[in-house]
C-alpha cells in the first residue's frame, strides 16, 4: 500500500522530468522557448506555493521579489561583458532574501486580509521605485546586454546566451527548487510551516515563537522568487515595471489555485495550465479578433475552473474518487 | 513544600476598556495538586487562564514560574519553560493523525529547525516523546487515526496528549470535560488523577461534581475576583460561595453539562 503510494506519486513526477528533458529535440524553437517560460513560472509559482499551501500566508506581493531579482540581474550586470553566474546569482538572491526579510518583518505582524494589503501595499511601493527612478530606466525598463556565463579562466562551463543551455539552466532549477520545497515540507521546519497553517494559538501555545518561521518561510520564498527573477531577465534580456505590479502577484495566485493549493505539483501543474490557457485564447488562428481580448475567456475559464474543481487540477482525482463514493451507483 | 510551588500568579489584573475582567487576583499552583477555579460564565476565569498562560499580557499584577518572574515573557517562551495549556474550544490539528499531532507539539523543545537532511517523521526524540504521551494520555489505540474523526471526548484527550508531549510541569486546563458525556468525564477524571503526581494543574470547570472529587484546593471567582480560596470542604461550607456561586447553580450536574 506504502510503496503504491509512492508510486503513484514518483510516477508522474518521473514522467514530467523525461518529457521536460527530451522537449528541447521534439519541440519546434518556439514551444522550446516557451517551455523556458513556463518552467520560470513554475519555479515562481512554487516559491509561493511555500508560503499560500504551506504555511497559510496569502501573500499578494510576491511579484516583488520576482522583479526586484530580474531588476538587480539587469542592473548589475556590466554592459560590455558578461557577468559571471558565480557572483551575479548569489548576489542577486541575497538581495531578494533580504528585500523579501524586510518587507516579512513588516507585513507579518499583520493577518489575514490586512496581510494580504499589507503585501500588496509593499509590491506596489517597489514597482514606483522602478517605474519613477532615472538608475532603473523609468517605465521604459532597462536592458541586459550581455548575459551572464559561468567559466573557469578561459574555458566557459555554461553561456546563458546559448538557447539549449538555458533550457537546462531552467529545468535543473526547477528540479533543484522542487526537490528542496520537498525536504522542507518533510523536515521539521516544513512540519512546524504546516502546524502554523492549521492552528497557529495551537503551535504557539505548545512553544514555537511562530514569527520567526514565517520569516524564514517569507525569506526562503523570497529568495526562491529571485531564482526566478533571475532566469526571467536572462531569458528576456530586457526588464520593466510591469513584472512586478499587482497583477503579476495576481497572476502566480491564480497559477497556484488553478494546479490546487497544498501541492508543490500543483503549483507546477497551474503555471503550465495558465501558460497553455493564456496561448490558447491569445491565438489569432483560433479565435480571429477575439484573441486581443484574451483576457475574457481566460477569466471565465479560471472562474469555471474554481468553481468545479475547488482543489485545483491536481485535487481533481482524489474530487471525482469522493464523488463516486458518495454516489455508489453512479459508475 | 515551597520547591512545589511551580506557577504563582500575584495581584493580577486584566482591563479590557473599561472592563476589569480579572481583578488583583493570587493563586498558587503546587506540584502534585489539583487546583479548580470555578465561577458563572463572565467571571475572568479564561482571561485569568491567559494571562497565567502569556496569551494575554496583565494589566498589573506579576506571574512566578519556578520563582522566576515570567510575566514579560511571551506565551511560546512560558510553554518552552514548562507550561502546557488546553482551551474551551479543543485545538488539535484536525488533518493530522494522533501521533503527528503530538509529534509536532513535541518538536517545540527541540526545535534544530533548519536541519533539512532528516525527516520529521524520523526525529527520535520528538517521536519518543509522542510516544509516551499518547500512552499516557491513553489514546495507544488510536494513535494512526486522522484527528479529526475522533469522538469529542478523544480529542479533548488528544489536546491533553499534545500537552504531555512538550513535558510540561503546569497544566492549565480551561474546561475539559465541557460537552462530555458520563463516561468520557470518568475517563478524563481518570487521567487528570494519574497526571496529578507529577504535574501541577490548574482546572476551570462548571461540572461541580467533578471540581469537588478532584480538586484540592478551589478558587471561587466572582466578576474577576477571588470571593473565597480553600479545599473542598471549606468551600462547601463558605456562606459567601453559597449564595453566590453555589446555590445558583443547584441542579444535578449530569444537567447542567450542555452539548
Amino acid at each position: 500500500m506504502r510503496i503504491n503510494a509512492a508510486l503513484s506519486n514518483a510516477l508522474p513526477l518521473a514522467a514530467a522530468c523525461a518529457l521536460l528533458a527530451v522537449f528541447p529535440f521534439v519541440g519546434g524553437k518556439f514551444y522550446v522557448d516557451l517551455m523556458v517560460t513556463t518552467m520560470i513560472l513554475g519555479i515562481f509559482a512554487l516559491s509561493l506555493e511555500l508560503l499560500v499551501g504551506r504555511t497559510g500566508l496569502v501573500s499578494f506581493g510576491h511579484a516583488a521579489f520576482f522583479g526586484i531579482a530580474a531588476y538587480a540581474t539587469a542592473l548589475l550586470s556590466p554592459q560590455a561583458d558578461a557577468a559571471s553566474i558565480a557572483w551575479l546569482l548569489p548576489a542577486v538572491l541575497a538581495i531578494a532574501t533580504l528585500a523579501a526579510l524586510a518587507v516579512g518583518a513588516l507585513s507579518l505582524r499583520t493577518r489575514g486580509i490586512y496581510f494580504i494589503m499589507v503585501t500588496l501595499a509593499f509590491a506596489q511601493m517597489a514597482y514606483f521605485v522602478f517605474h519613477d527612478m532615472k538608475f532603473a530606466g523609468g517605465s521604459d525598463g532597462r536592458y541586459l546586454y550581455v548575459k551572464p556565463v559561468l567559466a573557469i579562466g578561459r574555458v566557459t562551463l555554461i553561456d546563458l546566451d546559448r538557447p539549449l543551455t538555458f533550457y537546462y539552466v531552467t529545468f535543473a532549477a526547477l528540479v533543484l527548487v522542487y526537490a528542496l520545497l520537498a525536504a522542507v515540507g518533510r523536515a521539521r521546519f516544513g512540519h512546524a510551516l504546516a502546524g502554523i497553517k492549521a492552528n497557529e494559538q495551537r503551535m504557539r501555545a505548545a512553544g514555537f515563537s511562530t514569527y520567526p518561521y514565517k520569516l524564514a518561510a517569507f525569506g526562503l520564498a523570497g529568495a526562491l522568487a529571485g531564482v526566478a527573477g533571475f532566469l526571467y531577465a536572462v531569458k528576456d534580456g530586457f526588464v520593466n515595471p510591469e513584472i512586478l505590479a499587482w497583477h503579476q502577484s495576481g497572476t502566480v495566485l491564480l497559477m497556484l489555485i488553478l494546479g490546487g493549493i497544498g501541492t508543490l505539483r500543483g503549483a507546477v501543474v497551474g503555471a503550465f495550465l495558465f501558460v497553455v490557457l493564456k496561448e490558447l485564447f491569445q491565438s489569432e488562428a483560433l479565435f480571429g479578433g477575439l484573441a486581443r481580448h484574451w483576457q475574457l475567456p481566460l477569466g471565465l475559464t479560471i472562474i469555471a475552473c474554481v468553481a468545479l474543481m475547488p482543489n485545483g487540477v491536481t485535487g481533481l482525482p482524489a474530487q471525482l474518487r469522493s464523488l463516486r463514493t458518495a454516489v455508489p451507483h453512479a459508475g | 513544600m515551597l520547591d512545589d510551588i511551580l506557577l504563582a500568579a500575584s495581584n493580577i489584573s486584566r482591563r479590557f476598556g473599561g472592563l476589569t475582567a480579572v481583578d488583583r487576583v493570587s493563586l498558587t499552583l503546587v506540584r502534585g495538586e489539583v487546583h479548580a477555579v470555578i465561577g458563572t460564565n463572565g467571571a475572568g476565569k479564561s482571561t485569568l487562564v491567559n494571562v497565567l498562560a502569556g496569551e494575554l499580557p496583565p494589566s498589573s499584577g506579576r506571574v512566578h514560574l519556578h520563582g522566576r518572574d515570567v510575566t514579560r515573557w511571551s506565551q511560546p517562551r512560558r510553554a518552552r519553560g514548562g507550561i502546557g495549556r488546553t482551551y474551551q474550544r479543543t485545538t488539535i490539528f484536525p488533518r493530522s493523525t494522533v501521533f503527528e499531532n503530538c509529534r509536532l507539539t513535541a518538536q517545540a523543545n527541540h526545535q534544530h529547525a533548519l536541519n533539512l537532511r532528516s525527516a520529521a517523521a524520523h526525529c527520535g526524540e520528538s517521536t519518543g516523546l509522542a510516544d509516551r504521551a499518547i500512552e499516557q494520555a491513553g489514546l495507544t489505540g488510536q494513535t494512526h487515526r486522522v484527528a479529526g474523526t475522533l469522538s469529542h471526548g478523544q480529542k479533548r484527550q488528544l489536546e491533553i496528549a499534545m500537552c504531555l508531549a512538550t513535558a510540561p510541569q503546569v497544566l492549565l486546563l480551561d474546561e475539559p470535560l465541557a460537552g462530555m458525556g458520563a463516561e468520557e468525564t470518568e475517563r478524563m477524571l481518570g487521567l487528570l488523577a494519574a497526571l496529578k503526581p507529577g504535574h501541577a494543574i490548574l482546572l476551570v470547570e462548571h461540572d461541580m461534581d467533578a471540581v469537588f472529587r478532584i480538586a484540592d484546593r478551589i478558587t471561587v471567582m466572582v466578576n474577576g475576583t477571588v470571593i473565597a480560596t480553600g479545599d473542598p470542604v471549606d468551600i462547601r461550607r463558605n456562606a459567601d460561595v453559597q449564595t453566590a456561586y453555589l446555590g445558583e447553580i443547584d441542579v444535578p450536574p449530569a444537567a447542567a453539562i450542555t452539548a
